[in-house]
């Protein structure tokens, strides 16, 4: 650390720095784990508890296999409460188009979830979080496929940087991937006669961070804003365990890329339907997304339990 | 739709203007260079930062392939250059090198990083 100079302003210098340690924002919001960022991805629930809000998201999928198409505006809130538990709320906006019906629109079911920061290993850039999601029954617009019954939805976040394998295995060490593991378990078997399945849902995103590479392997002169690039490839599936058989199962295959600034990100990806299940053709999705941490540091930015 | 997107169009403005001075420091460059080689030894490492830094929160440390300190130990940010960092080294002999920096940014958030560079014809 710094040395510093003895003078009559010490004790004031003292109380300065008692001060911004009980600042220092200890629990590395937004997506650290030691030199690792994680920016946040679209598909993949990031394995973190954070200060950010996406806003919006906005996503055209591809045709589903009765050729109907939903476009969805979406917003997401992540906020902590304390340095390790959080909260994420979300809702979006979706539009329903379908051949010879007149399309139709309205919101789509309120999504909370509550998480817990399992761990976070700095020296094996690795991250871990537990999250139990709601997606409350009745509080969207069952004409654009909101659902009349609650979901429960337990979670299993991880977050793997490969920045401490080998030096010697240069190229490598920017790859990095983030992945869920989880159920759906809806409270109700059936709606109005149609199976509600429980599902087992997972998924992945493997990134390769140019920010990675520019401040710990190599400086290759990349400058902002190619710098700050995240080029990556999300995949999702969610497979009925029961009440559906398991050839029911549906996913996508999202290549894209994310730049990362100071105080926002944006994405955008590619939709690709991974089976006929799910439907045919291709989809996009763009996101802009703020880092509340970094734009209101001293105040709403830090987690609820620090606000006084 | 379109009153849906003005308004999000509005929220997303108001959080961009919100953005404050400072955010998360990360290394912008450094000399000796990121994994590179200088075929001379540097008196002093220099890291260059996004953000500007909290002194007394900031450090820089240089080891050697055996995890030997070989810094001098006197980290500092000079004076008119609020987002750098520079620490003095001891004579390197050919080799390779390890700096590791854990930084705060005046707005609190902890940053750190390593990586090497070599001294010598590598």
């Amino acid at each position: 650390m710094l040395s510093v100079p003895y003078n009559g302003h010490r004790a004031r210098l003292a109380l300065a720095a008692v001060l911004m340690i009980a600042q220092i924002d200890d629990a590395l919001a937004h997506g650290f784990a030691g030199e690792r960022f994680f920016p946040a991805t679209i598909l993949t629930d990031d394995p973190f508890v954070a200060d950010e809000i996406a806003l919006p998201q906005v996503s055209l999928q591809p045709p589903a296999p009765d050729a109907s198409q939903l476009t969805n505006i979406e917003i997401d809130l992540s906020k902590r409460i304390t340095p390790n538990t959080g909260i994420v709320i979300g809702d979006e906006w979706q539009r329903l188009r379908a051949p010879n019906v007149p399309s139709v629109g309205g919101l789509g079911a309120l999504r909370t979830m509550g998480q817990y920061q399992l761990f976070i290993d700095g020296p094996h850039q690795a991250l871990g979080l537990l999250g139990l999601g709601v997606t409350w029954g009745h509080t969207g617009r069952a004409a654009v496929g909101a659902p009349n019954f609650t979901t429960l939805s337990p979670t299993f976040d991880f977050g793997k940087g490969f920045g401490d394998i080998p030096r010697s295995l240069t190229w490598l060490r920017p790859f990095a991937i983030t992945g869920n593991l989880g159920f759906d378990f809806p409270t109700q078997a059936t709606s109005a006669g149609v199976p509600n399945p429980n599902n087992f849902s997972y998924g992945f995103a493997i990134e390769y961070s140019f920010p990675y590479i520019e401040c710990c392997v190599k400086d290759i002169g990349l400058r902002a804003p190619f710098s700050q690039l995240f080029p990556l490839v999300e995949v999702a599936f969610s497979t009925p365990i029961s009440r559906a058989p398991a050839s029911q199962t549906t996913g996508t295959i999202q290549p894209g890329i994310i730049w990362a600034g100071p105080y926002f990100q944006i994405g955008a990806e590619a939709i690709i339907p991974a089976n006929r299940q799910t439907g045919h053709g291709y989809g996009g999705v763009v996101q802009l997304h703020f880092y509340l941490d970094d734009i209101f540091p001293r105040s709403i930015g830090r987690p609820i339990s620090e606000w006084w | 739709m379109r009153r849906v997107m003005i308004t999000l169009a509005f929220g997303a403005a108001a959080l961009s203007a919100a953005a404050g001075a400072q955010a998360h420091a990360f290394l912008d460059h450094a000399s000796p260079a990121v994994g590179g080689s200088v075929p001379t030894a540097p008196a002093v490492v220099t890291l260059w930062f996004t953000q500007d830094l909290e002194p007394v929160f900031s450090n820089v440390t240089v080891t050697n392939e055996a995890g030997q300190r070989v810094d001098l130990g006197n980290t500092r940010i000079p004076p008119g250059s609020p987002a750098e960092l520079q620490i003095g080294l001891k004579p390197l002999p050919p080799g390779t090198y390890l700096v590791s920096w854990h930084v705060v940014s005046v707005d609190t958030h902890p940053t750190e990083g390593t990586f090497t560079f070599e001294v010598g014809e590598g």
